[in-house]
């Protein structure tokens, strides 16, 4: 039987060429399902990506209990004074607690693309910075100084807004602002951001409080002992996360809009790729009518005939998803984009073709095929022999 | 019109085939149905009727900084101003922060005179809420999608501000009324509103107090609204708290951009479920006219000039994308309310399926010219000896 079907297959695809027309179709029906698919999911595995990646397990991100976000938490001096104390917290070689005060503030920074304003994250941090964020590179130019007012751009945040090349002075609440130095973070969400001292960014928008504190463990493992020492401490109201999980729940409302998008264009388009493969497989079928007819005649059985049907359907749709998963690739892996993140402000992303994508991208496209083959290769399978060897 | 039994008649020559070429007509049209109305409504996010007497005032700067209480009386003196009112974010959620609720301090009278003729609100309502300082105006989408009801006393927690005499994030108002949105348009932008008393939210914060966050203005005549921004922006130049005065209108489009360009991703995936339906539809076309060569002949050789063959082709093609369009545009009209469910305070108008049918004529003459060309120039010696 696998010699029958063997042959058939073979014979099949010998005569491909001459069906270039209808074959086409089912290739680049599939093509268009998949090349949408895997870029507009690509999307949201570049957003989660680049906030997944500002969180390290020994980092500890402290709020105000109830706050949920950054920007809406408020920590006084007291708070911070008594968070450096909690057990847990490495240090640095002068002995100093390797924690970050920080301030998250929102400027208005106009888009290179459309040049209208965009909310870019001001963040505000402490002089431990470095220590705790050793993932932090000054690419060009040097670290911003306390108490003047300086600041260094994310490389994300230079490309994608107005004006923050090294050297450029930015206009601030009535404050001329320098940018001293352009900065990566292994491509994480903070790239996204400027980043200046905590206290002159704070006397710039008159707050004396925090957002937030960011302490560097001494392990992954001490954060259970650290957190309950902090939200034990009846002078303390707050909600102690590890920074993966911060940023996780940061990024879970945009991922699943695309994915939900993603998946429901993806769906549609998948149904009207399978009506396509349908009619080609049919006509593939219905022209080839004597030549199965002939080999059933002389004594091919019926399940090689179906299978070989399959066979060219899954080939094509296989083909199909290749091309697909391969022009989302090239025009879109590593296609820098911004949007609006948890925060109020922007983040800047790469939109990024993962392998789980493609295979993802090339199943769907399998299953497209096995769909649009099955029923044409089912009749092709129960042709009457007679009928179809008489007609013309 | 009398050649219309016959195209109807060839259209369906080959049954199997026309239903799968329709349905995936239907499909894609099902699609740009869905995807115009998003896109539609992202480029008219008022629903392109109101707002062009409103102007918003912000803080230069930062959304996240506030104005001093003061700049509502210098912004009212001004002439051209007709009202003024001041709202700060409160940032709220009811139990799970997944129930966000767009809950609004308003100062009662101010508020109502900027916003004049936009809600739907009974005097009893509005009585009610006069005489309760901690009571709450409900949008009536927002009642059901919580079942509460007038009279229920409800707990909203605010992300951003802690109450001064318990140190907490949670306040309690009574809901006193509902209201609705006067222009349907409106009505999804408002869905998740609840207005309460800025007194009870400006003395019970314990923080940021003679603070507002922005102002709203109605002015007397819109075409003023340019150059009256410039004059409100142009009183707090070289303050420590200079204001961005802009259309309301503009001012939603400004947050809508950050997004990204939304229109640009719908855009481009239309053009690859359109790229490959032409691709499909023309290979559909194609090959039936192929298979149908000797009959056109025969028309031919009856007497139909090669222009009317050319016509019958053409309106075949047309048919089929027309009538497929359709469906799939009605379909797509159906599905605007469960688009709704997931884009809530976005209005969807069904004006965006109207170019669907354009665009489906023009797919139609697309696919349908190579094909009618060729029954065009068709000999009928040899197309009725089937020699190709």
């Amino acid at each position: 039987m696998f010699k029958q079907f063997a042959a058939i297959s073979l014979m099949n695809l010998q005569t491909l060429p001459q069906r270039i027309g209808a074959s086409s179709v089912i290739v680049i029906g599939i093509a268009g399902v998949v090349a949408v698919m895997v870029s507009v999911l690509a999307m949201s595995a570049g957003f989660k990506h680049t906030l997944a990646d500002a969180g390290r397990a020994e980092r500890a991100i402290i709020l105000r209990g109830g706050s949920d976000a950054e920007l809406n938490s408020n920590l006084t001096r007291t708070d911070i004074a008594t968070i450096s104390n909690a057990p847990g917290i490495a240090k640095d070689a002068d002995g100093r607690a390797l924690l970050s005060s920080e301030l998250v503030t929102v400027v208005n920074v106009p888009k290179v693309d459309t040049g209208t304003d965009a909310n870019v994250t001001l963040r505000g941090v402490g002089l431990t910075l470095t220590g705790v964020r050793p993932e932090l590179t000054i690419i060009d130019g040097r670290l911003f100084r306390p108490a003047v007012r300086e600041l260094i751009a994310g490389a994300g945040a230079v490309k994608e807004f107005r004006g923050l090349t090294t050297g450029s002075v930015l206009h601030l609440r009535n404050a001329d602002w320098v940018v001293t130095g352009i900065f990566t973070s292994n491509g994480d969400v903070h790239e996204s951001e400027l980043l200046a001292d905590v206290d002159t960014v704070g006397s710039a928008v008159e707050r004396t409080g925090y957002s937030s504190a960011i302490a560097l463990l001494t392990s992954p493992d001490a954060f259970t002992a650290f957190k309950d020492a902090l939200t034990t401490d009846p002078q303390l109201k707050v909600d102690v996360q590890r920074e993966p999980d911060y940023y996780a729940a940061q990024s879970r409302p945009l991922t699943r809009t695309i994915n939900i998008v993603g998946n429901t264009v993806a769906l549609i388009m998948a149904i009207g790729a399978m009506f396509g493969a349908l009619n080609s497989m049919y006509s593939a079928v219905s022209a080839r009518g004597q030549e199965i007819a002939t080999l059933r005649a002389i004594g091919f059985t019926a399940l090689p005939v179906l299978l070989s049907v399959m066979t060219e359907a899954l080939l094509l749709s296989l083909l199909g998803g290749m091309l697909g998963a391969c022009l989302a690739w090239l025009f879109f892996n590593g296609h820098t984009v911004s949007t609006l993140g948890g925060e109020f402000a922007q983040v800047v992303f790469k939109l990024r073709v993962t392998n789980t994508l493609v295979v993802t991208g090339i199943l769907w496209a399998c299953a497209i095929g096995l769909l649009g083959g099955f029923f044409p290769a089912l009749r092709a399978a129960r042709l009457s022999v007679a009928d179809a060897l008489r007609a013309s | 019109m009398k050649y219309l039994p016959l195209v109807w008649a060839t259209l369906w020559r080959k049954k199997v085939r026309t239903i799968f070429t329709l349905l995936s007509i239907v499909i894609a049209f099902l699609l740009f149905g869905m995807l115009e109305t998003v896109d539609y409504a992202f480029a008219h996010p008022d629903g392109g009727v109101s707002g062009a007497d409103r102007l918003i005032t912000v803080n230069k700067y930062s959304i996240t900084l506030s104005l001093p209480f003061a700049d509502v009386q210098e912004v009212a003196a001004l002439p051209g101003v007709a009202a003024v009112t001041w709202i700060t974010w409160f940032g709220a959620y009811f139990q799970e922060s997944k129930n966000f609720i767009f809950a609004l301090p308003i100062d009662t009278d101010s508020y109502f005179n900027v916003h004049n003729d936009e809600l739907e609100l009974t005097d009893e309502a509005m009585a009610a809420f006069r005489n309760t300082r901690t009571g709450a105006l409900v949008n009536v989408a927002l009642m059901k999608q919580f079942g509460w009801k007038v009279g229920d006393k409800i707990p909203l927690h605010s992300t951003i501000w802690t109450q001064k005499s318990t140190g907490s994030l949670d306040w309690t108002f009574d809901i006193v009324g509902t209201f609705g949105a006067k222009d349907p348009a409106q009505a999804a932008q408002m869905a998740s509103n609840l207005l309460f008393h800025y007194e009870l939210f400006d003395e019970g914060r314990s923080f940021g107090k003679g603070e507002v966050g922005w102002l709203e203005e109605r002015v007397t005549d819109p075409a003023q609204s340019a150059e009256l921004s410039k004059r409100i922006d142009a009183l707090f130049a070289n303050s420590s708290n200079e204001t961005k005065t802009q259309p309301a209108k503009d001012f939603t489009m400004t947050f809508i951009k950050q997004y990204g360009d939304i229109g640009f991703v719908l855009r481009a995936i239309l053009g690859a479920v359109f790229f490959t339906l032409l691709f499909l539809t023309g290979n559909t076309m194609m090959q039936s006219v192929r298979e149908r060569i000797p009959e056109l002949a025969v028309l031919k050789t009856l007497g139909f000039s090669d222009g009317t063959v050319l016509g019958l082709v053409i309106a075949e093609s047309l048919l089929l994308c027309v009538i497929a369009a359709s469906i799939g545009l009605a379909l797509s009209y159906g599905t605007l309310p469960i688009i709704k469910q997931g884009l809530p305070g976005i209005d969807l108008s069904p004006r965006a399926l109207v170019p669907g049918i354009a665009v489906a004529v023009l797919l139609a003459l697309v696919v349908g010219t190579p094909p009618a060309l060729r029954a065009m120039r068709l000999n009928i010696v040899d197309a009725l000896a089937d020699k190709r």
